[in-house]
Order: structure tokens, then sequence, then C-alpha cells
């Protein structure tokens, strides 16, 4: 008696790992420092997260419809959510809704499926559409809150989802009265009115290396990538060359001059560096293949990022440095083939 | 291809002394020890054998016999003259030589010599070298060829071809490899833990027709009696510079060249073989393989085998001769479990899928694995590569796996060459850690042969060129020639009509002089003669 | 004024000269274009481009008597491959010098060969041997697949064939992708 059987290829194994899993993997290392971030700028950001992932799936599946792509797999895997997350927490939490609107069109339509879709973005998603709407409407996008703990008028979630979808802030006074600077904004202008870093930083929104609250969201992120770097879904050498240049680079110019230059600490602390460093520049479609080649991106990330905060229009510029080497990196890519075996 | 320096070939002299790491690979569970808790044995005779004829790297074989020839166990049925020989397992009756399938990645059927046995057997006049320790390492390696010895680890190139090149590029170390990697397969373990005498004194052999100094026997560091048993054999006690090394399990240790970093720490060179460091691998079996070869004269015609996986009633390991059918040995081990879903030729990572287990055993099958459901993975929609750079961590051989991919999916054939395609091993741990389920390894496959197939055609196409380019200088030649010749014959014609002209006005002249005279010269002249 | 005049007519000078070393010292011998296209064509040497052989046809684009799509063993890639070089827009094939099929070779049925010779003059890359009156042959692997030998032969003792691409010439297929289900 003979029988017959399937084929298929090698191996002939459950496969290790999905996209989806990896995409999830980061959205969970994610979770502590969006609880940190509720938990010092007020609910906001949830309801952020929640608008940008509703528009960022809801483009999605348009464009997988219009390519005639099946719905399932592309929407299952997560991606659209990591991308729609990862811009959430990039603006300021009382954003109005048609922001997210805006941003994920750009994010999903033009920076991920006009390229090609999943895997075929030359640019991060999450990075254009930030970039799009910063440059488009710096009103909107530079109306930050002051941490919590400083504010006089705290913002409950219904507060918060009223602000954002009318645009008018139920306090007296309205927005003058609540938005601050964030601490990379006050550094800046003072620099540049000829103040000393030390006498800005005597400010309250200051902390102990970085802006009061901000500090301490950057921690919990970084615990999260530690999560990822465990769970090796992403590798060491891009934050470690993200935050090793910034501190690298800033040090000299801190022990010259600490009047006019912030710590290093500092510099890693405020603005968007440790989410850029586990979260941002590590995403491998728009980021390098090789190990050198990652950390030649990382670094540049950080000399880009520190470049326009010195001498820049923009108080921070993570997402410009992340677009920038995004664009360099199949040229690295190029010259940081790793040698093969016996070569 | 880069050299490898002479410092290197010193350093190579050091294997097995310090154990190193190569890069990337897996810890991959090891299932092994379900197949290992019964000794091994001859299953019984199967009705039919189904010998393939290509059963090496190379061509198929020419059958030596006939339909219905009586033939004897051990006598040549195949001979294929730089490859290996193919023998009859049996002696018994052949009953057909036909197209069947025969246990092929392709899944394609080829010719085989079908042979029912008699079951007396019979065998052939055997021509053991009993003084192999005096005999010319020439005619061991003749022995060794007309006895069918092929690599028995899986990629079964003829032995006696590998012997030679090791003899001629001044082999210092013999690397006996026992790093059985894959995961379920356990034949070799227990062809060390059984026959240890025979492993060693076909090392022994081995060596003595390379002219080598060392032997170093590899085996995996949990295989803790394998050891005790090969350094606890009697032939062991009598020989000397032979080690057993323990390395660590780490698929895919077992591949060559990661077997040569792992004892040496120096890495084959780019499109070379171990043989440029001095070293030389062969298989612990082809070693066992090489003694009965020599002290027995027995062709090879049987091999150990792992009958296991969740879809086997009694996974064990069988002494099976080649052309038993894989549905004869599942039998014997109490048949199948309810759903095998795959039946695999060879390890879950780099095996081979069977349509039918009418499929026979042959040199390089070293496993049958039956898979249920739960052990292979449903067919997975595929999805684009993200870049997570996964593959290129875990390849051995330290390509860019996705890099690779792309290229051949797009047809970019060129670049392919820098990116070292022909450096890939297919171990497949690519494949394994995609989290797009991309068979990274199939398209490698289909690159391979593509890239083999072009360099074939561009060479057939340059062929024809010149052949077209040489006829139209023949036939240009041809006409020349023609014309020349022609030229020639009208100007001997004109020549011709030349010199009779001169002739006729001779003649003419004469005439007219004969006619002036008178007639008394002209009778003067006719009594001159 | 008369020193700018100078001054250029020396700068001039010296980079002329210039020039004109480098484009002595660094001259590269670039293939003649016939050349170059002549090793995009297949060489089957089989006239279906109305020329009567691959040469002949690389000679005729170049001098632009000849269009790139006449070449069917060629087919789409070869096309491809010529417009590249150059600079032109890629067009399908014409259908009027043939359709593109697989690579075929042809076999001499030897039982029917009646040893005529015709076959032998008609091949382009002499791959078939034999003499007057005695049985022909084909060297497998030097047909071209040209065809040209069928219209001369007589007896149509002459098969066309597809080449053997089974085992041990066997190569793995393109791997076909598990089709995703559009919802």
């Amino acid at each position: 008696m003979t029988r017959s059987f399937q084929t298929g290829g090698a191996p002939h194994m459950p496969p290790q790992t999905t996209v989806a899993k990896v995409m999830l993997q980061v959205l969970m290392a994610l979770i502590p420092g969006v609880l940190a971030y509720t938990w010092f700028f007020g609910p906001g950001i949830l309801v952020q997260i929640t608008l940008a992932t509703i528009f960022a799936l809801l483009f999605e599946s348009l464009m997988l419809r219009w390519r005639r792509r099946p719905l399932k797999p592309f929407i299952n895997d997560y991606s659209a959510v990591v991308t729609a997350v990862l811009f959430a927490l990039c603006i300021p939490p009382l954003a109005p809704w048609w922001i997210s609107c805006i941003a994920m069109l750009f994010a999903i339509v033009f920076a991920k499926h006009l390229y090609g879709g999943l895997g075929q973005n030359v640019f991060n998603p999450a990075m254009v559409a930030y970039v799009v709407v910063l440059i488009s409407f710096p009103q909107a996008m530079t109306s930050w809150l002051p941490p919590v703990a400083l504010a006089e008028h705290s913002l409950g979630l219904a507060d918060s989802l009223a602000t954002i979808f009318t645009g008018n802030i139920p306090v007296p006074g309205g927005w003058d009265v609540v938005t601050q600077a964030t601490p990379l904004d006050t550094l800046k202008t003072g620099v540049e009115a000829g103040r000393m870093v030390p006498e800005i930083r005597n400010s309250p929104l200051f902390g102990d290396y970085g802006g009061r609250g901000w500090e301490w969201i950057a921690n919990w992120f970084a615990l999260g990538g530690l999560f990822l770097l465990y769970k090796r879904v992403i590798s060491w050498q891009v934050p470690v060359a993200v935050i090793g240049t910034v501190l690298l680079i800033s040090l000299p110019f801190w022990l010259l001059d600490p009047d006019s230059n912030p710590f290093p600490l500092q510099h890693v602390f405020s603005g968007a560096i440790v989410l850029a460093a586990f979260f941002i520049a590590t995403d491998p479609v728009s980021g390098c293949v090789s190990d050198r080649g990652r950390l030649i991106f990382g670094a540049g990330v950080g000399i880009i990022t520190l470049l326009i905060r010195r001498w820049g229009g923009y108080p921070d510029g993570v997402a410009f440095a992340v677009l920038l080497m995004n664009m360099a990196a199949p040229l690295i890519d190029r010259y940081t083939r790793p040698r093969i075996y016996g070569e | 291809m880069t050299m490898a320096s002479s410092r290197q070939i010193e350093l190579a002299r050091e294997a097995g002394k310090r154990i190193h790491h190569f890069h990337g690979g897996l810890r991959l569970r090891h299932n092994k020890k379900i197949s290992c808790l019964d000794p091994v044995e001859r299953p019984p005779l199967p009705e039919v054998l189904v010998v393939p004829l290509l059963q090496h790297a190379g061509d198929i074989a020419e059958p030596l016999v006939h339909v219905g020839d009586t033939v004897l166990k051990g006598q040549p049925i195949g001979l294929c003259q730089p490859c290996a020989a193919v023998h009859s397992p049996v002696s018994g009756m052949v009953e057909a030589i036909e197209d069947r399938p025969m246990s092929h990645p392709s899944g394609q059927k080829g010719p085989c010599v079908v042979i029912s046995p008699d079951g007396k057997e019979q065998w052939i006049e055997l021509k053991p070298l009993s003084n192999w320790l005096d005999a010319d390492p020439d005619s061991l390696i003749t022995q060794i060829q007309s006895c069918g010895l092929a690599g028995l680890g899986g990629a079964v190139f003829p032995t006696h071809a590998k012997m030679r090149e090791g003899r001629n590029r001044k082999t210092h170390t013999l690397i006996l490899n026992g790093v059985e990697c894959e995961p379920y397969i356990s034949c070799d373990e227990m062809l060390m833990r059984e026959q240890p005498d025979k492993i060693i004194l076909g090392a022994r052999v081995l060596r003595r027709v390379l002219g080598a100094e060392h032997v170093v026997i590899a085996i995996e560091d949990q295989m803790g009696s394998v050891q005790r048993s090969l350094t606890g054999s009697a032939e062991f006690a009598d020989s000397e510079n032979i080690s057993v090394v323990k390395v660590p399990k780490i698929y895919p240790e077992g591949g060559e060249r990661q077997l040569v970093q792992v004892l040496t720490g120096l890495e084959v060179p780019a499109g070379g073989r171990p043989s440029d460091l001095g070293l030389m691998c062969q298989n612990v079996a082809t070693a066992a393989a090489v003694a009965e070869a020599i002290t027995e004269g027995k062709p090879l015609i049987e091999r150990y085998i792992t009958v296991t996986g969740n879809g086997i009633s009694h996974p064990r390991n069988y002494l099976a001769l080649f052309g038993t059918p894989v549905s004869h040995l599942v039998e014997c081990c109490g048949g199948y479990t309810g759903d095998v879903a795959r039946l695999v030729v060879g390890g879950p990572m780099m095996g081979y899928p069977l349509e039918s287990d009418s499929a026979p055993v042959v040199k390089a099958s070293n496993c049958v694995l039956a898979l249920s459901d739960q052990d292979i993975a449903a067919p997975q929609p595929e999805m684009p590569c993200i870049r997570c750079g996964e593959c290129a961590r875990v390849c051995p051989a330290m390509l860019l796996p996705q890099q690779l991919h792309l290229q051949i999916r797009n047809e970019l054939w060129k670049p392919l060459e820098e990116y070292g395609l022909s450096e890939c091993i297919e171990c497949g741990c690519c494949d394994f850690v995609c989290p797009s389920h991309i068979p990274l390894v199939d398209w490698f496959r289909y690159g391979k042969g593509e890239l083999r197939k072009q360099a074939l055609e561009s060479e057939a196409v340059e062929v024809a060129r010149k052949r077209f380019e040489d006829r139209e200088a023949r036939l240009l030649r041809i006409k020349q020639e023609r014309a020349q010749k022609m030229a020639r014959r009208k100007q001997v014609l004109k020549d011709k009509t030349a010199q009779q002209e001169r002739i006729q006005a001779s003649i003419q002249r004469a005439e007219n002089r004969s006619r002036s005279k008178p007639e008394g010269q002209s009778k003067g002249a006719r009594d001159d003669t | 004024m008369m020193l700018s005049i100078l001054i250029l007519t020396a700068l001039g000078l010296v980079f002329g000269l210039g020039l004109g070393w480098a484009a002595l010292r660094f001259h590269v011998d670039s293939d003649p274009v016939v050349e170059r296209i002549d090793a995009l064509l297949p060489q089957t040497q089989c006239g279906q481009c109305g020329y009567p052989g691959c040469r002949p046809y690389a000679e005729a684009i170049s001098a632009e008597e000849a269009d790139i799509n006449q070449c069917p063993p060629g087919g789409e890639a070869g096309i491809r491959a010529l417009a590249d070089l150059l600079g032109r827009e890629p067009k399908p094939l014409n259908p009027e010098n043939g359709e593109e099929t697989s690579k075929t070779v042809v076999l001499i049925d030897e039982s029917r060969c009646i040893g005529c010779t015709l076959c032998i003059q008609a091949c382009p890359v002499d791959a078939i041997v034999g003499a007057a009156k005695l049985m022909h042959t084909v060297i497998k692997s030097e047909c071209t697949g040209c065809d040209l030998c069928l219209p001369p032969c007589p007896v149509d003792c002459i098969d066309i064939v597809e080449v053997d691409t089974r085992l041990p010439r066997w190569h793995r297929p393109r791997p076909q992708a598990i089709p995703l289900r559009v919802l």
C-alpha cells in the first residue's frame, strides 16, 4: 500500500514569527511610555492615538481595496497602527482632530501605498506625516501644554475631547493662557536671546536632565526599547548609535562653553531622541540593513538632530533627521555590504 | 576566489584544539531521542527493490543489466564513469528497467532498476584489500570507486573524486563529521554508538589515502554515549592522532564550512573547498562504508536511516538496503499514526518532501520524517519583506538574504555574483526566521539554477557564433577557391586557344611557304627523310 | 587688452593640449556597435528576422535598416536588451517574423534518412554530420533550433523536439506565491 502526500518547500517547521507579531511587540513596548505620557500631560494623547489609529486603518483599507490587495492579512499586520501611534506621540496632545486625518492621509496614502505598500516605503510614514503637518499647520502643532503638575487648569478626558473636536479650549482666557513652550523651545529662544543655559534651566519646565515630565516619559520609552532589544525585534546598533552620537557630539561643546550649550544628557532626555532611537529610527523598512549601515544610520540621525537643534529653525529636528537618513539609507547599504563568509 | 595563505594552512593544523564560533545559526529543538531507543536492525526484505540509476551528483548511470537477468548481491548494475557505481542490493531477478519515482528533490521520475529478491542473499565474489596498510593509495581509491562510495551526509559527492583531490592538495587533517545538526535525524549517532570500530578503521584508511597526519572526529556536545563508545573502541586504542571533539549544537554546524570554522576558527575561502586549508571533511557513515569496502570488499548497498516523526507509530533507525520503498520501512515501524501531513526525506530544515511513499531509499537518504499538521506550517500567505534583517543575522554564510531575494525576484542577475548567491548553503535558517514567510531558500535554489543555465546558454551562444562564423568563412573560402580555379581554367583555355592559333598560324605559314617553293626542292626534302 | 587675449589664447592652448593628451592617454577601445548588437542576439542563425544570420541582422540594425523587434528566439528579453543598448523604446515582437517559443532542437529519424546531405548544407552552424548516401545525425549540443534543415529534407525525417529539462539537467522552478484571497 503506498500513500500520497502533499508537498511543500523546506523548512518543514512552523515559522518562528510573523509580521503581525513583530508589530504587536512594538506596540506593547510603547505602552509604558504612553502611560507615562498620560500621567504627565493628561488623557489627550489617548484621544490622539485613537483618532490616528482610526484614520490610519480607514486609509489603509481604502488603499488596499483600491490596489486590489487582500484586506485581512494587511490590516491584521498592525503596521498601520504602529505608524498611527508613533505619529500621535509626536504631536501636541490637544491638536485638532483633522491634524490626524491629514497626517494619516499622507502617511498611509502617499508615504506608504503610493510607494508600493508595506515594505516598499522609502520614508518612515509617521515622520512624513509629522513633517507635513508641522510645516503646514505650525500654529496647531506648537500648542503644547505644560505638564499637569505645572498647569493651572488640568483637563479631563471630556475636556480634552471637546478641545480636540471643537478647537476651543474650555478654559477662561483660551489657548493663550494654557499653552506653554516646550523645554526645547524655551532653550532655543533663550539661547538666541543671549541668556545663559543654567539660567534658562531654572525655569520650572525643566527637570533633572531634560524637560519636566518629558524625561520620565523618555525613561519609560527606553524601557520599552530594552524589551524590544531583548525580544530581538530591533538591533542594538541604531539606538546605541543615535544616543551615543548625541552624547559624544554635545559633550565637547558643553565642556567648552556650558553657558550656551546644554548638558549632553539634557539633549538625550528632551524632545524625541529616545523615542526615535528605539522606535522610529529602528524602522527596518526605511532604515539600513547591515550592522555597520545601522550604526551609520543612527549616527546620522543623531548628528542631524543636533545640527537642527543648534542652528536650524525648529527646536527639535528628529523627524527631519530620520527622513534625511531614510534618503541616504540605500546608499549606505550599498557601501556597507557585509563581508561574505570566506571572502 | 580568495586564496588561503600558508599561515592559515598552518593554523588549520590546530583543528579541534579549540572550539570557535560561526556567524548566525539557530538553536533548534532536538527531537532525536524518540528514534534512538531501539538498536538498529535490518528490516525484512521488501517484495521488490527499486534502485535509481541517479543517486549522486553527476550523470545518470548506464545500466549494466537487462530485464530478466539474474543478479547477485553486490553486483554492479549501473556504471557512470566519472561518478560512482550502483550495485544490486540483493540477489534476485531484474524485473524492469523503467522510469519510476526516485527520491529526488525535483519529484521527477527517472530510470530505475527494479529487482525482485530471491531471498537467497547470495553475494557476488568480494575482493577485499585486507593488507590495506601495504596497499598503494591509488589502488585504495580505485577500490573506493568500484564500491560505489559517495558522501553519505547528504551531498552524495563521489568519495573517490573527493579523496583524489584531497590527496593532490596535500591534506594534513581529516575531519570526520558526526555532527547531525538537523532535528530528528539520529542515524549517524546510532552508527557511532554501534559501529565505532568501523568508523575509526575507515578513518585510518582515509587518512592513509590522503597522506594526512591527524583525524578529528567532531560530534555534538550532547552525544555523551557516542564519545564513550568511540574512545572506548578497540580500534581507537590502537590508533594514534585521532581525537574526538565535542562541538556545541547550533544548526547548521554540520555544514562542512561551518564545521571547519568551528574547529579551526578559519573560513574556507569563498568559492574554494576545505582542501584549500589542507582539510578534508567526510561523514562518519562514509568512513564506516570505506572500512567495509576495503577490508571486506563490500560495495555500498545499504545505510543507516532514521524513520521518525510524530506521524510514525514506532520511530527508530534501520539499516536499510538501497531501493527499499519508504512505505516498507514505515510499515516495519508500525505504520503511520493518524494524519500525516507531509513525508520528508532528510531533516525538517533541508529535507525535501515526497509525493508518494513508494519512493526508494537512496544513498542520500538519511532520514524519513513523517510530520503531522501541528509540526509543519499551514501554507502561510507570503507578506512583503519588511527588511527586518533577521535573515542576515542568522545566515551562516554572512549573506544578505533579503537583498538576494529581491534581486532574484526582479531578475537582476548581475549583482547576484557580488552579493554572493553562490556561497549560500541552503540551510534554511533565513526561511525559518522570516516574519513575512518568504520561501527564501526556494528562491535561492531557483536563482542558482537559473545562473547555471545562463552560463551554459551563453557558452552555447558563443559556440554557435563561432561555428556560424567559421562556416561563413569556409563558404567564402570555397567560393573564392572556386572562382580562382575557374579563372585559372579560363586562363588555361585561353592559353590553349592562343597556342592553337599559334600552331595554326605556323602551319599556315608552313603551307604558304611550301606552296610558294619550287617542286624540286620539296622532292629533295622528301628524299632526305 | 592685448594681455587678456594672450592669456586666453595660452589657456586655450594649454587646455586643448591637455584634452588632446588625455584623449590619447585614456583612449578606450569600445566594441563597434555591430559587435555589441551581435553579442545580444541569441545566435540561433535562424534567419526569421529576414537576414541570413545574426550578424547580418546586427549589421542591418546598426545601419538602421532593420528594427529591433524582428528576432523571435531572442524574445521580449532580447528586444529589451537591444532597446537598452540603442537607447530606444522597447516594442512588441513583430508577428511577421514569428512567435517566441521555448527552445527546441531537431532530431533526425535515422531510419528514414536517405543521406541526401541537403540538411547538412542548410545548417548554419554545421551541427549535422554525415556523408552522401550515409545516415546523418544532429550534434544535439551544437543545434541552435533554427529549423532551417526542415524545408530542404525530401523525406521529412527531421523532427523538432523540446530541449530535455529532466534530470540531471533539471533545476528548481520559480517559486509560486500562495495566492492571497482578496476580501
